[in-house]
């Protein structure tokens, strides 16, 4: 097949199928529903379940059920579904279960708005639950940037036994763009018969899938060996991309998803027009590029850097600590279900270069 | 960059006028030419009752922002959407006006307008004004020439490939469309 043109939701549940994900649970929230609804027509085709719960904290524990037998399967919502979902996220990072969620953030907080946001960035990198808990978070900024997140999800998620987020928002899921799903590797589920819930048929030891460690000792040292899973992490599944960042930039912009296409495409335009500034759009937010930012920071010509956001300023603290105090971190968002123009954002650069000397 | 291709069209109109279809249509044919294509439609609250609109870009690198709050042209299909599009063109652009349902003009003179009967003519031709999408999307293409021809009918045969009665027709409003584009477009060059 060649390239398509697809909405969002479509192309997300389509790459699910093609990942070979064959167990979907849901429960529907704008402006995500029709990836559940893509998929209620999808899954049976290819003799998978689609099912949908009789509320997010049903369906997430359904996920988590399912995963604990080591199939490939998947959960989206929007962010007041995925606070609901929590407390099984917590369980399944507990208990070392793969498995992909997609969160189409929208403005928060409470039910706040259905249009595009980031600000579910906190929850997603540092507390999609209780106890010591990290996802690895991937953030697309093009559908088939989603395609791709989603294919490899899976196989992320299998390799560390540890669910993986990927955070889109409205805009991603509601728009169209061209995909190719040729061109994504895809793989087969490893063997899970070591540790997943999929009978003995009397050939083994049975395989146990809980989060409950009650002797402090032994839960300690699970938490050592989940932490252990989180360095290797840390250690090879950062991802970020480059945009003009060059000898003399002056002003890096850092941005992620929708709000970095804005800001890839003022930066283009500033360049063009002689203005020492780039973009580092981190592609994993969760391991977080701190190394490569702190590097970049190090560098004389660096002025400053800018994290532009929808929200109030969440990523900015880890372009912080990334940075630490060499250099000034200014930040500019918009909020409500607002996504930033190129104005807005060109605007707020050149307000932030004048700041740094010109 | 200079030889960089990059095009916005915003298509506006009310619920129910094909808009969506039309940018789609545009988006395909331009995928079809190889270039990036985003297709955005308004989503939200705004989508009850008031306008709906697309925006699509095409580009020949990459589509950034697909957020395109002063676009390089647009099609409007009734009254709200040409007050609410015509300001925020980008001089030099192309405004399309379906004048079925628009008597007036935008004052602005850094844009070609390009009025066009959307509604009488897909009614000239089948009887009914479902089709005056295809005629605002001919225009479009006409008076642009950001892609051809030849990749806009081919996506619109694609859209009806499973109704061909349909496809005669449309074809026609389109390219009656398309030509009164390109007209307004080869006028506007040799006034210079």
């Amino acid at each position: 097949m060649a390239k398509k043109l697809m909405k969002g939701a479509e192309a997300i549940g389509e790459a699910a199928i093609r990942a070979g994900c064959r167990h979907y649970f849901g429960y529907p929230i704008t402006p995500q529903s029709e990836i559940a609804e893509y998929l209620s027509r999808r899954m049976p085709e290819v003799g998978g379940v689609f099912l949908q719960a009789e509320s997010e904290v049903a369906a997430s524990n359904m996920l988590f059920g399912a995963a604990a037998t080591g199939t490939r399967v998947m959960t989206s919502s929007s962010s007041p579904g995925i606070s609901l979902m929590a407390e099984a996220f917590s369980y399944m990072v507990g208990a070392e279960v793969p498995a992909v969620v997609v969160n189409a953030m929208r403005g928060g907080p409470g039910l706040g708005g259905i249009l595009p946001s980031q600000s579910d960035y906190f929850q997603a990198t540092k507390a999609n639950g209780h106890g010591d808990v990290h996802f690895i978070v991937l953030a697309p900024a093009s559908l088939q940037e989603s395609v791709e997140h989603v294919m490899m999800a899976f196989p992320l998620a299998e390799k560390y036994r540890n669910p993986v987020m990927i955070v889109a928002d409205g805009l991603v899921v509601q728009m169209m763009e061209s995909v190719d799903f040729d061109i994504v590797e895809t793989t087969d589920p490893p063997d899970v018969e070591d540790w997943a819930a999929t009978g003995t048929k009397g050939r083994r030891e049975r395989n146990l899938v809980k989060s409950l460690f009650l002797d402090p000792l032994g839960l300690e040292e699970h938490n050592r060996k989940l932490r252990r899973k989180y360095d290797e992490m840390e250690e090879n599944e950062v991802r970020y991309e480059e945009v003009l960042i060059e000898d003399d930039t002056k002003l890096v912009a850092v941005a992620y998803g929708t709000t970095s296409r804005v800001v890839r495409s003022v930066v283009e335009e500033l360049r063009g027009e002689g203005y020492p500034v780039g973009l580092f759009r981190p592609i994993t937010l969760y391991p977080f590029a701190y190394d490569r930012l702190r590097e970049i920071s190090k560098r004389d010509s660096v002025k400053g850097f800018m994290s532009i956001e929808m929200s109030t300023g969440q990523m900015i603290y880890d372009v912080r600590l990334a940075v630490q105090d060499l250099k000034p971190v200014g930040f500019f968002g918009r909020q409500g279900g607002i996504i930033p123009t190129p104005d807005d954002v060109r605007k707020a650069m050149l307000q932030e270069l004048e700041k740094l000397g010109g | 960059m200079s030889d960089r291709f990059h095009n916005e069209v915003v298509f506006a109109g009310f619920g129910g006028q094909g808009l969506l279809t039309a940018g789609k249509l545009l988006a395909q044919a331009g995928m079809a030419e190889g270039l990036q294509v985003a297709w955005v439609p308004s989503y939200g609250p705004e989508m009850r009752g008031g306008t709906a609109s697309c925006t699509v870009v095409l580009d020949s690198v990459i589509v950034g922002s697909p957020i395109v709050p002063s676009p390089m042209n647009a099609v409007v299909m009734n009254l709200p959407s040409m007050k609410k599009f015509a300001p925020e063109i980008k001089p030099g652009g192309v405004l399309v006006i379906n004048s079925s349902l628009i008597e007036e003009r935008s004052d602005r003179t850094d844009i070609l307008q390009v009025p066009i009967n959307c509604n009488d003519i897909a009614i000239e031709v089948m009887g009914n004004s479902r089709s005056a999408n295809m005629a605002a999307l001919g225009a479009i293409v006409g008076a642009t020439d950001m892609i051809s021809y030849e990749s806009i009918e081919t996506a619109l045969r694609n859209l009806f490939a499973k109704k061909p009665k349909l496809v005669e027709p449309n074809v026609e409003i389109l390219k009656r469309g398309y030509e009164i584009g390109r007209a307004a477009r080869e006028k506007a060059a040799q006034e210079g």
